[in-house]
């Protein structure tokens, strides 16, 4: 009977032993693959060049196009969505402090928002768009994606604005500051770290998506000069390029996909770094 | 004198920047759910919501819109890839929380957060390369079957890797909340670390556990360019794993260009987005409420 105990544990330890690995393989796995896939096809010419006449059936040109174009719309719906988003994670963690019940409220809303897939938010861009007579632009991809990661922005910030001492909110507000004074002052210079991390993270997120771009952007083989015309974006270039029958253009697919996946690494490691670094800045209880 | 009226000026208007910013955040689900509801009332004036559902006939040009095949095919990769996800990120969470040593710790959350925030092309361009020929070459050959690759079950292995970040951490949290003095008890009293871990831990995480499944379930439900890029999107109800499907998300997106011209193609795809978003929001709500409970219930 004891026996039986035993080799049920053992039996479960390895199980749970193999699961921990294979996430880690398969992580390494999907670097490895795009990578192996894609090295060979990247070129300096593909990511410093726009596409050429005949890009599309395997002749020359780039992809530059697709990266800048999705760094406007991500560093333009980052602003955006900070600019809208700090001041709410900041408001529940100064102003209603003391009221638990309305934060857990804002919270769980927070969360519900955050699981609403981002099809539905270029849906409903796209809906938006028809109804004032916009048309694709890189201003309504900026607006759509705003919307989709300012859950994630707000939950972030306020998961690091929360362990704020509440012992720093009162003697902000028994030295004479204001709520505000206390909020954009004390609150943003003590948590700055992590808010930095919460922007990255959200950052990474607007760069990744494509199903919220696919109505709202549209695509073009132009650097965009304006907040009016479409913007190709990287994950839809992806995307596109796969779809096509021609292997030259698969190829550069694989090529693009590296690009995506190298900024995607970058931001993260900068992401820690970021936090890791500026923690000694903080002050101690 | 003039400073402080600057001072409390600017104040003032920080709070009004906040309470607006607020009121944006707020509104936002309920724009959304009222703006897509609108848009679907086109179709949904002609034609009853089950009707539409049960309906397998999708023939936009001659103006037929049945949801059944898109919402079967929904049905299939979500649960598959829960199925998949499920164990690895239950026996994962488990091992981490409980049995694990530092080092494995500081290894792991790197690799969890970096697979979170891989973006869903990228799952799909693997998908292509790595889980679609070992479908067609490995897995299907094994029952005997012929496939293209391009199957219901590879969107589910793919929409499993993409869900396991997420589940795992839920679950990681869900483990910790259960109190120390339980497990402690239970040990005390003679029990071996894998009873207690079984009869305490996971009895008392049931809840827990199952709202991450749900969490998982609502965003594997609404994922789209991955499983758009591996699923085969073949408009027939699908018979088995591995037969092509195409889920709503697929729907979605593969048609947006060609809807324009038709007001009630374009109502019937914005109904599939109001199906989506009142499923994950469903899905969300009750997962996140039995969160709240056990949170409560343990502290």
């Amino acid at each position: 009977m004891k026996k039986r105990k035993q080799i049920e544990e053992k039996f479960f330890r390895v199980l749970m032993f193999i699961s921990t690995n294979l996430i880690v393989i398969i992580l390494l796995l999907i670097i490895f693959s795009i990578l192996y896939k894609g090295l060979p096809a990247l070129s300096w010419s593909m990511i410093s060049q726009t596409p050429k006449g005949g890009f599309y059936f395997g002749k020359e040109g780039g992809i530059l196009n697709a990266i800048i174009g999705s760094l406007y719309l991500s560093i333009g719906s980052t602003l955006l969505a900070t600019a809208i988003g700090l001041p709410v994670a900041l408001f529940m963690n100064v102003i209603l402090v003391k009221h638990k019940r309305f934060i857990d409220t804002i919270r769980f809303f927070l969360d519900l928002l955050w699981g609403i897939p981002s099809i539905v938010y270029g849906a409903f861009g796209f809906t938006i768009m028809i109804y004032f007579g916009i048309q694709t632009s890189l201003l309504a991809g900026i607006i759509t994606v705003t919307l989709f990661i300012i859950p994630i922005m707000v939950r972030a910030m306020d998961e690091v604005l929360k362990t704020v001492p509440v012992g720093l909110l009162e003697t902000s507000l028994s030295l004479g500051s204001t709520h505000s004074e206390t909020a954009f002052k004390v609150f943003l210079r003590q948590a700055s770290p992590g808010l930095v991390t919460a922007i990255l993270l959200s950052f990474g997120r607007a760069i990744g998506d494509a199903a919220s771009v696919l109505f709202t952007t549209g695509y073009t083989d132009h650097i965009p000069t304006s907040l009016g015309q479409p913007t190709a974006t990287l994950p839809l270039s992806i995307f596109f390029q796969l779809s096509s029958p021609i292997e030259e253009v698969q190829e550069r697919a694989y090529a693009s996909a590296v690009v995506l996946t190298v900024i995607i690494l970058v931001i993260s490691v900068l992401a820690r770094l970021y936090a890791k670094r500026y923690q000694k800045h903080k002050i101690n209880f | 004198m003039k400073f402080r009226i600057g001072r409390h000026l600017r104040s003032r208007l920080h709070l009004i920047w906040m309470i607006i910013s607020l009121m944006i955040v707020i509104l936002l689900p309920f724009i959304l759910g009222i703006g897509l509801y609108i848009k679907s009332t086109l179709l949904l004036e002609d034609k009853k919501f089950g009707e539409l559902l049960f309906s397998s006939d999708w023939r936009p040009l001659s103006g037929h819109f049945g949801f059944l095949t898109f919402a079967i095919s929904s049905v299939w990769v979500t649960v598959l890839a829960l199925l998949i996800a499920g164990p690895i990120c239950l026996l994962t969470a488990i091992h981490l929380t409980q049995y694990a040593k530092n080092w494995v710790l500081k290894i792991m959350h790197p690799v969890i957060d970096i697979l979170a925030g891989i973006p869903s092309v990228i799952f799909g361009v693997w998908g292509i390369l790595v889980i679609v020929p070992f479908i067609s070459k490995v897995i299907a050959p094994m029952f005997g079957v012929e496939t293209s690759g391009y199957t219901i079950l590879t969107g589910a292995i793919v929409l499993a890797v993409m869900i396991i970040p997420f589940v795992l951490n839920i679950l990681i949290d869900v483990f910790k909340m259960v109190p120390d003095e339980l497990k402690e008890a239970s040990l005390s009293l003679g029990a071996s670390k894998w009873q207690t871990i079984k009869l305490v831990l996971l009895r008392k995480a049931i809840p827990g556990i199952i709202s991450a499944f749900g969490l998982g379930v609502s965003r594997a439900f609404g994922e789209t360019i991955a499983v758009l890029m591996v699923v085969g999107n073949v408009t027939k109800i699908p018979s088995g794993i591995f037969q092509p499907g195409y889920p709503l998300p697929a729907l979605i997106a593969n048609n947006y260009g060609e809807m324009l011209s038709i007001p009630m193609y374009d109502s019937a795809l914005m109904l599939a987005a109001l199906i989506l978003f009142f499923v994950v929001l469903v899905f969300n709500f009750l997962s996140r409420v039995a969160i709240v409970r056990l949170e409560k219930h343990t502290s």
